[in-house]
């Protein structure tokens, strides 16, 4: 643990006999005063020119996800690929995906935050923005795989003329609730953090226009310790719910397949493992963010340090391992489970014509984390740059092999189908990266990208006794 | 000495500024010790045992929440069980609506739950704190703007019993408060 560049915590010296010695969570002895000024500055800064080059790239992606799903609207269903029996395909892949990569954001806002991993402060923000954008693009599909997608409240509750109720004990129906309350959770979680660092923005404007839109989202806080005692409380409280929450949603999506009766999805091992996969493809994706933010402003080195870095990949690790040892144990239940639906189901996944997904997932998504075992791939964020793709692809392919593969091969031999996208499908989901990536950039345009008062907040000076001796 | 705001309005507060969280928390435990009732300290971020310096109890929020997620709770009972077993029974796959089948309804009580508590938790904390207000008289004074970036400070208001213009204004004087201000309410 011990780095060449920690500094002893001057808040609590280690005791005697005590050998570890904590990375500083901001380097260069960053004052508050710089903290405000340096993260307000990105977003009080005129407009730079690359980011009008890549909105120019993202957003007519997310207009060209518009245009298919308005195709889709107007024309049906059958401009996917999704054939008899794979009638669920990259519909609800991409579903799967998107929501996954959610995850991370959740774990570091509030499961993070419940163990006091104080290194979260200056990548939670941006990471739960990214959880955001990822459930909006996820629930772009399950809306519209329905088909008529104007009929979709049918899947709520609510009485009318036909007398007809949904059917509560369907998974598809706990997936209604659960994504619908984590994106709510998450909205509310992520604008309470918010709050205060509006107020700085607000406090700082010298523009009467963005004085009066930070002002009103501000909902004038004034930093009181009145008021940062419910705060924190309610902050506290939020990352209690959101725990339990983010561990829900993916078990749920994992719900959809476990409960039926499919060979190769009817497994208890479903919710931990979709768990574990989500958090390993999010934390994925927030490299896959965070390093180019710090290409783009050299000083957030200071905040995302190489110790930021290097934990995130340590979790990849974790995770992906897991990851790996669930693909081992499905593979070995099917096995000694002894039965010859579930055995084939495994086999064709490896072996049969879809095969080559499921060793593009293994490659991915077990063997390339393996790397981060060595400290100069954790340390140089190039490499961690190219490790971190490999996972945003292999769980895409994870998702693929559970849902696609399987539904290839039916019960019935004779209605056997191979899946092939059509170009819609294939439009739609590049699409949703466009969506994705306009909303993460115009969230880095007009809001505080690292939350100013949580990391001002882990100073050694924001100790009411710094300095003081024990 | 700063006037903030207009003089012709009501006073609401003095007013000093500090340089650390440290001067501040001193400045509470001091202020506490003299007995005053009605003040706050403003800083840029919570402050770790603050609280407990202004001898402030513990927020009622919890306990809000608590309620919050029952009625979530009950909310999804009824919204399921009624229509499952009254209003519209679905057999499906042969199985019952009765209370065999209770842990198929659990996810959807789990989710009901943990909304209504969110919610309850958000704006029970703006409720608690008196949000939004676009307007107060601490905005008056032209160097509060610091206290989103690096600067602390106290009120003292005046509906305190114990306030009085000039001995309070000595006393945050003698706490070594900085750019004394005095704050009227328009």
């Amino acid at each position: 643990m011990a780095d060449s560049t920690a500094t002893i915590d001057p808040v609590k010296p280690p005791e005697t006999g005590v050998a570890v010695v904590r990375p500083p969570l901001v380097l260069n002895e960053r004052t508050m005063g710089w903290i405000s000024n340096y993260i307000s500055s990105i977003v009080e800064a005129r407009t730079p020119t690359w980011w009008y080059i890549a909105m120019g790239v993202t957003v007519p992606l997310m207009l060209m996800c518009f245009t298919m799903l308005a195709y889709l609207v107007s024309t049906g269903i059958g401009v996917w690929g999704n054939n008899h029996p794979v009638g669920w395909a990259w519909d609800i892949t991409n579903f799967v995906f998107w929501i996954g990569i959610g995850h991370a954001g959740t774990l570091i806002s509030a499961i993070l935050f419940l163990t006091r991993q104080k290194w979260r402060t200056s990548i939670n923000r941006a990471a739960e923005a990214m959880t955001l954008f990822a459930v909006v693009c996820a629930g772009i599909y399950p809306a519209l795989h329905v088909g008529r997608v104007w009929m979709v409240w049918f899947l709520a509750p609510v009485p009318n003329s036909n007398a007809i109720w949904p059917n509560f004990r369907s998974p598809l129906l706990w997936d209604v609730f659960a994504v619908s309350t984590y994106f709510t959770v998450s909205v509310l979680f992520w604008y309470t953090g918010l709050i205060p660092d509006l107020a700085t923005l607000r406090d700082r404007c010298t523009s009467k226009i963005k004085k009066f839109f930070y002002g009103i989202f501000a909902l004038g806080w004034r930093g009181g310790n009145r008021q940062w005692r419910h705060y924190e409380m309610a902050y506290l409280l939020l990352a209690g719910l959101s725990t339990p929450l983010v561990l829900s949603v993916h078990s749920v999506v994992s719900f959809d397949f476990a409960t039926s009766v499919i060979p190769g999805w009817h497994a208890t091992i479903f919710p931990p493992y979709f768990v574990a996969g989500a958090i390993f493809g999010g934390f994925a994706m927030v490299l896959t963010l965070m390093i180019p933010a710090t290409a783009i402003w050299p000083s957030l080195k200071d905040l995302i340090t190489p110790s930021h870095v290097d934990k995130m990949c340590k979790i990849i690790l974790l995770t992906g391992s897991i990851v790996g040892y669930a693909y081992l144990m499905e593979l070995f239940i099917a096995w000694y489970g002894g039965n010859p639906y579930e055995q084939a189901a495994f086999w064709n996944r490896a072996f049969g014509p879809s095969g080559w997904n499921y060793w593009v997932m293994m490659t991915c998504n077990v063997v390339a984390p393996q790397f981060f075992w060595f400290k100069w791939c954790r340390h140089n964020w190039w490499a961690v740059w190219i490790l971190v793709q490999f996972p945003n692809v292999g769980m895409w392919f994870e998702r693929f092999v559970i849902i696609g593969t399987t539904l290839e091969r039916d019960f019935l031999p004779s209605s056997w189908q191979q899946f092939h996208p059509s170009i819609v499908d294939v439009l739609t989901f590049i699409g949703t990266f466009g969506l994705f990536m306009t909303l993460f950039l115009l969230f880095i345009r007009f809001l505080p990208m690292i939350c100013m008062f949580e990391v001002k907040a882990v100073l050694p000076e924001a100790d009411p006794h710094y300095g003081e001796k024990h | 000495m700063h006037i903030a705001g207009d003089q012709k309005s009501a006073l609401f507060a003095v007013a000093a500024e500090f340089d650390s969280a440290r001067d501040l928390y001193q400045a509470a435990l001091k202020i506490r010790a003299a007995g005053f009732k009605r003040w706050d300290v403003y800083s840029p971020f919570p402050i770790h045992g603050m609280d407990e310096a202004m001898g402030l109890s513990r927020s009622l929020l919890g306990r809000l929440v608590f309620v919050g997620g029952l009625i979530g709770f009950i909310t999804a009972v009824s919204l399921q069980f009624i229509p499952s077993s009254i209003l519209y029974p679905l057999v499906v796959a042969g199985k019952p609506t009765d209370i065999m089948t209770a842990p198929a309804f659990f996810p959807i009580m789990f989710e009901l739950t943990i909304l209504l508590s969110a919610f309850t938790a958000v704006f029970g904390m703006l409720i608690l704190n008196g949000l939004p207000r676009w307007n107060h008289p601490m905005f008056n004074w032209e160097r509060f703007k610091k206290v989103t970036e690096d600067k602390f400070y106290v009120a003292i208001e005046s509906r305190d019993p114990q306030f009085s213009e000039q001995s309070t204004r000595e006393f945050l004087e003698t706490l070594g408060g900085k750019n004394l201000a005095v704050i009227h309410e328009e």
